[in-house]
C-alpha cells in the first residue's frame, strides 16, 4: 500500500460553501485493512490535524496506526497523553486552536471522558470520540466484544444536552463513518462519538476508498457571537484576535459566565438541545433490507457487529419462507424515532437484537411497547444461526 | 504610556468584567495586576496569549478579566487543555493559572506530566493553602495544623513542596514568591514568559476569608505581613541551618535562574 501523499483540496462541487472536497491520502480504489486502522485512516481522510490518546484494548490500534501515519504527513499533531482525562481535554483544546481533533479509547476510558465530554457539550466543541466498546462493567474482559455504551453515551455526562452516537458495522464503515462523525462535529459544533465494537474494530476485510472525501467545515467568526444569535453559531479559533471567553459554565452569546442567571441557562440548554433534535433526518442514517417487501411477520432491529448476524439470519429465514427484514441502524443518537415508527408500522412483530441488556430495546419501546428483545452479554458475538432459532422459536408461540 | 503602569494595564481589563469578583483582602487581584504588568512588558502583543485556567477562585483571575483569548475548563485539566492547544498553535504564548486545589490536588498528575514534558507554557500557582470558593477545606499544601473546614482539629497530613514536585518532574524554570514581593515577582513572570520551556511560579497568596479567620491570623494588611517574614530569599536560605528554616517558605528562582 502506497503510504504516501498530502491532502489537497478539489474542486469544490457543492452549493454550500461549508462543504469542501478533498482528496483521499490512500490510494482510491479497493484496500484490506483492519476495522481500527480504517477507523484512523477515516479520520486522516476527513483532515484529522489532532490526536491525542492513552493505550486501552480494543481501541489502541486506531492510537498506534495514527501516530505512524501522521508521521508521514505534513501538519498533523500526535501525542500520547497521561490519561483519557488529559486525552479528551487536549483535544478541546486543540478544537479551540483551530484543529479537527479525535481520541479513541473503550468503555473505562470513555468513562473518565465524560467529564470533559460535558465540557465539549457545553462550549460547543467539534470534537470525535471513538468508542470501540468491549465487555463491561469497570475492566469486564478487555477483549470481548458488547455493545453496552449506549445509554453511557447517550446520559453519561450530567446535565441536560443532546449529542451525535454513530454505530459502524464493517470495516467500510469504520472508514466511512469517522469521516462523517468529523463533518457532523463541525457541523453541529457538537462532539460525536463512534461507537464502535471490539469485533468491528478487530475485524479486517476488505473496503472500498473513494478518490474524493466531502466534510463540513468550520466558518469564521465574522464578528458574529460564538455562543449564540444563530442555531450553530460559527467556530472561532483562538491567535486571532477574537478575545474569546471559552468557559464550562453556563454562558451568554459571548462567552460571559453568568451562573445565576435563569434566562442564560434556559436559553443556553434550549439551544444546546434544538441544534441535533431539530436536525433528526439530517443526522439519522438508518439502512432497511427487505423491509419494502410487503408486510413483515418480523422486523430484526441491529446496530454494529450485530447487524451483521441479523443480515445473515433474514438471509436464512427468507431461504425458509417466511417474510422477515432488518432495520439498521447507523445512528444511534439522536435516536431514529421517524425511522424505527415506519419500518416498525407495517412489522407484526418486532425483535431488538443486540450485546447489551436491552439498552435499544428500550428505546424501541417508547414507539412500539410491543417490541421483543434478544440479548448477549456473555462477551460472545450474537451468531446468525441463534438468531434464526429466535425467530423461528418465537413464532412457533 | 509608559508600559506596566497603572494605565497602560487597564488597557489589558475587560471593562465589563470590572469589578473583579475576589474577597476584601485576596491576594488574588494582587497577582493578577502582576501577571498584566508582566505581559505588558513583554515583547508579545496581548493578542498572540492564550489564558488557560480551571476551576477554583485562581481560575477566575484570567477568566473573564483579560481582554485575551481565555479558556476556562473543568477543575484541574487546565494543562491538558493548554498542552492540545500549544502544540496545535505554537505560536501561542500559552499561560496557564490555577489554585494549589486545581493544580496540586484534582490536577496534580497532570502538573508531573506536563513538567516532564517540557512544553513551553507558563503555569502559575496561585497558592492560597486553602479550597476558598467552597468554603475553606484542607488542600495539599495546607501546613501541618492549619485549621480547615475539614480539618477542624488542626491538618495532620504534610503538604506538598510544589516547587521541589515539579522540579523533579523535569520544569526547567521552577520558581517562587509571594503577592508581598510584587516587584521580584513582575521580573520572574517575566523571565518565564520568555522561557523556552515548561516554566512554573508559586506564588503565595493569602487568603483572609476562608484560611485567616479560621487560624486567627489577624486582618488583610496582617496576613501580608507574616508573609514578608514568612519568605526567606534563597541565597540567605543557604547560609541558614535547616533547624531555622523551619515554617519558613524558600522564595526567588529555584530552578533555570539567572
Amino acid at each position: 500500500m502506497a503510504r504516501l501523499g498530502t491532502q489537497r483540496r478539489v474542486a469544490n462541487m457543492s452549493a454550500t460553501p461549508e462543504i469542501i472536497s478533498l482528496s483521499s491520502v490512500l490510494p482510491p480504489g479497493p484496500a484490506f485493512l483492519q476495522g481500527d486502522e480504517a477507523c484512523a485512516e477515516g479520520a486522516i481522510a476527513a483532515g484529522c490535524t489532532f490526536y491525542a490518546g492513552y493505550p486501552i484494548t480494543p481501541a489502541s490500534e486506531i492510537m498506534e496506526h495514527i501516530c505512524r501515519r501522521f508521521a508521514e504527513l505534513p501538519g498533523r499533531v500526535f501525542i500520547q497523553m497521561e490519561d483519557e482525562i488529559a486525552s479528551i481535554g487536549s483535544c478541546i483544546g486543540a478544537s479551540w486552536a483551530g484543529a479537527l481533533a479525535m481520541t479513541a479509547t473503550s468503555g473505562p476510558g470513555f468513562t473518565l471522558m465524560l467529564e470533559n465530554l460535558g465540557y465539549a457539550l457545553i462550549t460547543e466543541t467539534p470534537l470525535v470520540i471513538v468508542d470501540v466498546q468491549r465487555a463491561g462493567p469497570s475492566t469486564g474482559q478487555a477483549t470481548r466484544p458488547a455493545q453496552g455504551d449506549v445509554m453511557q453515551a447517550r446520559f453519561g455526562a450530567h446535565g441536560d444536552y443532546e449529542l451525535i452516537a454513530l454505530a459502524p458495522w464493517s470495516v467500510q464503515e469504520m472508514y466511512s463513518e469517522t469521516i462523517r462523525a468529523f463533518s457532523l462535529a463541525e457541523r453541529f459544533r457538537v462532539p460525536v462519538i463512534l461507537l464502535a465494537d471490539e469485533a468491528v474494530g478487530h475485524l479486517r476485510e476488505s473496503l472500498m476508498i473513494e478518490p474524493t472525501v466531502r466534510v463540513y467545515r468550520r466558518r469564521r467568526l465574522g464578528g458574529r457571537p460564538p455562543f449564540g444569535d444563530a442555531e450553530v453559531p460559527p467556530m472561532p479559533a483562538f491567535g486571532q484576535g477574537e478575545k474569546l471567553l471559552v468557559t464550562g459554565s453556563t454562558h451568554d452569546a459571548w462567552g460571559f459566565r453568568r451562573t445565576s442567571s435563569a434566562s442564560a441557562q434556559a436559553t443556553l440548554v434550549e439551544r444546546l438541545v434544538r441544534k441535533v433534535q431539530a436536525h433528526e433526518d439530517e443526522i439519522c442514517r438508518t439502512v432497511a433490507y427487505h423491509c419494502e417487501e410487503g408486510p413483515l411477520d418480523v422486523l430484526l432491529i441491529a446496530y454494529g457487529f450485530t447487524a451483521r448476524s441479523a443480515l445473515r439470519a433474514v438471509a436464512m429465514a427468507r431461504g425458509r419462507g417466511r417474510r422477515v427484514g432488518l432495520l439498521r441502524l447507523a445512528t444511534l443518537w439522536p435516536f431514529p424515532s421517524r425511522e424505527v415508527a415506519r419500518h416498525t408500522a407495517g412489522a407484526r412483530r418486532v425483535i431488538v437484537a443486540e450485546m447489551n441488556r436491552g439498552q435499544v430495546l428500550r428505546e424501541v419501546q417508547r414507539i412500539v411497547p410491543a417490541a421483543e428483545g434478544y440479548q448477549r452479554t456473555d462477551g460472545e458475538i450474537i451468531e446468525p444461526d441463534e438468531l434464526l432459532a429466535v425467530i423461528e422459536e418465537r413464532e412457533r408461540r | 504610556m509608559k508600559p506596566g503602569s497603572n494605565a497602560s494595564i487597564r488597557r489589558l481589563l475587560r471593562n465589563e468584567a470590572l469589578p473583579t469578583p475576589f474577597c476584601p483582602g485576596c491576594g488574588h487581584g494582587i497577582l493578577l495586576g502582576a501577571i498584566l504588568r508582566a505581559i505588558d512588558e513583554s515583547p508579545w502583543p496581548l493578542e498572540r496569549y492564550l489564558f488557560v485556567s480551571g476551576i477554583g477562585c485562581a481560575g477566575w483571575i484570567p477568566s473573564p478579566h483579560i481582554a485575551a483569548d481565555t479558556l476556562h475548563v473543568t477543575h484541574g485539566r487546565a494543562l491538558a487543555f493548554a498542552t492540545g492547544a500549544r502544540l496545535v498553535n505554537p505560536e501561542l504564548k500559552v499561560v496557564v493559572i490555577g489554585g494549589d486545589g486545581d493544580l496540586a490536588s484534582i490536577g496534580g498528575n497532570h502538573l508531573i506530566h506536563a513538567a516532564r514534558r517540557n512544553l513551553e507554557m507558563t503555569v502559575i500557582c496561585a497558592n492560597n493553602e486553602t479550597y476558598g470558593m467552597t468554603g475553606g477545606q484542607v488542600t495539599p499544601t495546607t501546613p501541618v495544623g492549619a485549621r480547615t473546614a475539614t480539618t477542624p482539629q488542626g491538618n495532620t497530613e504534610r503538604p506538598f513542596d510544589l516547587c521541589r514536585l515539579v522540579e523533579a518532574a523535569g520544569a526547567t524554570y521552577v520558581a517562587r514568591y509571594s503577592v508581598w514581593h510584587t516587584r521580584l515577582l513582575i521580573r520572574s513572570l517575566r523571565r518565564a514568559l520568555a522561557h523556552p520551556g515548561f516554566a512554573f511560579i508559586e506564588v503565595l497568596s493569602p487568603c483572609p476569608t476562608q484560611a485567616g479567620r479560621r487560624n486567627r491570623q489577624g486582618s488583610p494588611a496582617d496576613m501580608l505581613r507574616a508573609l514578608r517574614t514568612q519568605c526567606v530569599p534563597l541565597t540567605r536560605a543557604r547560609q541558614m541551618r535547616p533547624e531555622e528554616l523551619v515554617g519558613k517558605m524558600v522564595i526567588g528562582e529555584l530552578v533555570g535562574g539567572e
